[in-house]
């Protein structure tokens, strides 16, 4: 129920609307509860409202952690 | 996709895999409870239990809103939409739970009641916008994630004037349900399962931040990892409870720093806060009745309100005698305990409502992993 994806924003539309593209599939959705958003953002797409941004670089900062090695083990 | 696959790679969950393997304490067992029924989808789907060691629990929460979903509020909706003639809208997921006299929300509208599948709120207005003599009503469940759009569909409703627009609002509170969990599991019927921590919301979190269960880190002592619906999330979360645990720490820690920050979204709190209040006390599936766990329109909206603009009552009625949903959704007992699962109940035939979401423990169980139950004998 709380299914959530992130997508690309690619085009702001006016009146709280943007073009948004999840692996290739574009459609339109509510930017009102992120109205900062620009062109090239990430954001969290929930039941065709854009609820929250995506922080790329914390991505990556996660995606390494996942990276570390068992405690105690060096490579 | 683009942060979608990074985070459901094998290489990385076997690295994880083997962190939790290397730090669990083979002395001790662990008992964590993902509150979310996306964390339980997640988890049946990618087979993150076979990658835990034995003595690593997972307890499935009751963080799935049709799950939770009472049989007397689908009742309220099936009145509206067979008696009362309304478009009923609602969201795909609720189209199957079970209510009342074998009824479902599907098989009224078998029987010629309109209603209506919709993805999105402003679908629901859209309908009501194309149907100016009709009474259009949305059945809107969910959990924090959800609740925005709701709030804003409502406000567009009032900006624009829409005068056969109205809601069910049957939108729940995460912290409500997971302090009730906590602090009131010696009331229950089903009895008590210990929890060691909590795997927090994702997407609920996005919205409402971590600052709210900072209060079941410090009061209960219960350790709280917030994490990404992605199975590496799911997993490496686990890794930071049992560090946790190992080092007898309770916080509220965010693994899901990619789009959780502690105080959420602001703007999206305060549109909610407009338009809908907290409610004395909601029935839960599972839970019974609980205190400030649940949202109605305000009456600045009561226009909007279709409690109020059709004078419903709601009664409690009670679920299947056999249907062990209710200890199921406390983590008291597992899909596999009850004696309806897979037989009479199965996802074409959900006679519970866990059964019903994919992300109901039973669902989920039913379509990833049942398999596992069965011994593979050598032909």
């Amino acid at each position: 129920m709380c299914l959530a994806l992130p997508a690309r924003v690619v085009a702001l539309r006016g009146a709280d609307s943007a073009l948004i593209d999840l692996g290739g599939v574009r459609k339109e959705v509510s930017i009102a509860l992120v109205p900062e958003v620009q062109v090239g953002d990430y954001v969290i797409v929930h039941v065709g409202y854009a609820i929250g941004t995506l922080d790329v670089e914390e991505a990556e900062a996660t995606l390494a952690l996942f990276a570390a090695l068992p405690a105690g083990i060096t490579s | 996709m683009k942060y979608i696959d990074e985070f459901r790679d094998r290489a990385l969950a076997r690295r994880i895999a083997d962190n939790i393997a290397c730090e669990v304490d083979s002395s001790r067992s662990y008992a964590f409870m993902e509150f979310c029924g996306g964390h339980t989808h997640a988890i049946a789907r990618y087979g993150v239990t076979d990658l835990l060691p034995d003595n690593v629990r997972m307890i499935h929460g009751p963080g799935c809103p049709v799950c939770v979903l009472p049989i007397g509020r689908i009742d309220m909706a099936l009145h509206l939409a067979l008696d009362r003639q309304v478009i009923l809208c609602t969201y795909g997921d609720v189209m199957r739970v079970p209510a009342s006299q074998g009824m479902s929300l599907i098989r009224a509208k078998a029987r010629g009641a309109d209603i209506r599948m919709v993805y999105s709120p402003s679908d629901a207005l859209q309908i009501a916008r194309a149907n100016p003599g009709r009474e259009v009503v949305f059945l809107a469940i969910g959990f924090e994630t959800t609740t925005p759009p709701t709030a804003l569909a409502i406000l567009q409703a009032a900006r624009v004037g829409l005068k056969n627009f109205s809601l069910l609002c049957c939108h729940v509170l995460t912290p409500a349900a997971i302090a009730h969990l906590l602090e009131a599991p010696q009331a229950s019927q089903y009895g008590t399962v210990s929890i060691d921590g909590f795997v927090g919301p994702a997407h609920v979190s996005i919205v409402i931040g971590s600052r709210p269960y900072e209060g079941f880190a410090n009061h209960h002592r219960k350790p709280v990892v917030i994490a990404g619906f992605e199975p590496l999330d799911v997993m490496q979360s686990i890794l930071m409870l049992v560090r946790q645990v190992n080092t007898g720490r309770a916080e509220v820690e965010n693994e899901f720093t990619r789009a959780v920050c502690r105080d959420g979204n602001r703007r999206a709190q305060d549109l909610t806060a407009q338009v809908l209040e907290v409610r004395d006390a909601f029935e839960w599936r599972g839970l019974g009745e609980v205190p400030k766990s649940a949202l109605k329109v305000r009456s600045a909206y009561a226009g909007f309100d279709a409690e109020r603009r059709f004078d419903l009552g709601y009664e409690a009625v009670a679920d299947h005698k056999q249907c062990e949903c209710g200890a199921i959704l406390r983590g008291v007992k597992k899909p596999t305990d009850c004696k309806l699962f897979g037989s009479v109940c199965t996802p074409d035939n959900p006679m519970g409502s866990c059964m019903v979401s994919s992300e109901g423990s039973c669902a989920a169980h039913y379509s990833y992993g049942r398999f596992r139950d069965i011994a593979v004998v050598a032909a």
